[in-house]
């Protein structure tokens, strides 16, 4: 059984791309076959992240435009042999896909893949349309900023109207040390201003910069936002997880030890 | 609320979370600033029938009230309306 997961946030910059490739990268680990796709068609993004972007033929358009089979489109992964990338054009716009287009290409997708992500682009128009069109689930990603919630808000509103139901938040960046002298809303907070389920929470982890750095995800590692991302994975196959504690690995312990480890 | 609270500054983290509270009430009742100045325009024409009111000192806005069923709070519309004269009236 397929499923098709959106990753979306309403506002840019929240970890809409990072998140997709993290969790993509994590679901691949667990031995499920995964195809990402880059819907912002314009803006390629999730190529560079995922480490890929040499290897780009055919893209997104040129599937749906039947200029190429999509086999010949899909990118595979350096290090998993079971997971793939969709890129999206660079120099089309984002009227040249349409919703059912979309949700047709999707739909052909989940015969040979376990799951199908969607890296959706920031803003309510065409993209966000044509990435929720195929969706059976929503990610929703974003930080514990007053200007990334109510994105938030306003995008779950639109899933809702959109009859996706199945919709589950991310809070990304978090600080807690700021969270701590109460400079920065919790998880709770977050929690109970969008008043829906969590799937996890991304400390706000220097790793993160790094791995992007180098084209490679970062899930599976040692570091916090790395568990983190593991843990939503579990999560998402339905496995009951606990929270991590993003506190406790922050402590001297952990810098004495990251003394000794490369990245 | 404890006496040295007084002093003591809003956490922004708290700050934050009340902005937004009551940003997202009117954002998901998709009342616009035009829609709210209608609504208040059509409560002081009517309210003006039967006494007299302090337009200027009008206040309307969209909160959060507890509700009596079952779901917790639910929005509500709170009209603060100053009454300048209660005998006023033009019907009788």
């Amino acid at each position: 059984m397929s499923e098709v997961i959106v990753i979306t946030s309403g506002k840019g910059g929240v970890g809409k791309t990072t998140t997709t490739a993290n969790v993509g990268t994590g679901l691949a680990q667990l031995n499920k076959k995964v195809v990402l796709i880059d819907t912002d068609i314009g803006l390629r993004n999730l190529d560079v992240v995922m480490g890929l972007e040499n290897r780009i033929v055919y893209n997104l358009v040129d599937v749906v435009e039947g200029n190429c089979r999509i086999k010949q489109a899909l990118i595979k992964d350096k290090k998993y042999p079971n997971l793939f990338l969709l890129p999206s054009a660079q120099t089309r716009d984002k009227t040249s896909v349409n919703p059912e287009q979309m949700k047709k290409l999707v739909d052909e997708l989940r015969e040979e893949f376990d799951y199908i992500l969607l890296d959706c682009p920031a803003g309510i128009e065409q993209g966000f349309q044509n990435a929720i069109a195929g969706a059976d689930r929503a990610l929703i990603v974003t930080t514990p900023e007053v200007s990334a919630i109510r994105d938030a808000d306003r995008i779950i509103g639109l899933l809702e109207a959109h009859e996706l139901k199945d919709i589950k938040l991310i809070v990304n960046r978090l600080r807690m040390d700021m969270v701590k002298r109460g400079d920065m809303m919790s998880i709770e907070d977050v929690k109970e201003i969008l008043a829906i389920d969590l799937i996890g929470a991304v400390p706000d982890d220097e790793q993160i910069v790094i791995s992007t750095n180098q084209g490679e995800p970062l899930v599976g590692s040692n570091s916090l936002a790395g568990q983190a991302y593991t843990n939503i994975c579990h999560r998402i196959l339905g496995e009951e997880v606990p929270l991590l504690d993003l506190e406790e690995k922050n402590g001297v312990w952990t810098k004495f030890v990251g003394l000794f480890k490369k990245n | 609320m404890g006496f040295m609270d007084f002093f003591k500054k809003k956490n922004s983290g708290d700050v934050a979370k009340d902005r937004l509270k009551l940003l997202l009430i009117s954002d998901r009742a998709d009342c616009s600033p035009d829609v709210m100045e209608m609504i208040k325009n059509d409560i002081i024409k009517v309210i003006s029938k039967y006494m007299e009111i302090d337009a200027e000192g009008l206040d309307i806005q969209i909160t959060q009230t507890e509700s009596d069923g079952n779901n917790g709070s639910v929005p509500a519309l709170f009209a603060n309306i100053p009454i300048k004269d209660l005998k006023h009236s033009k019907n009788n």
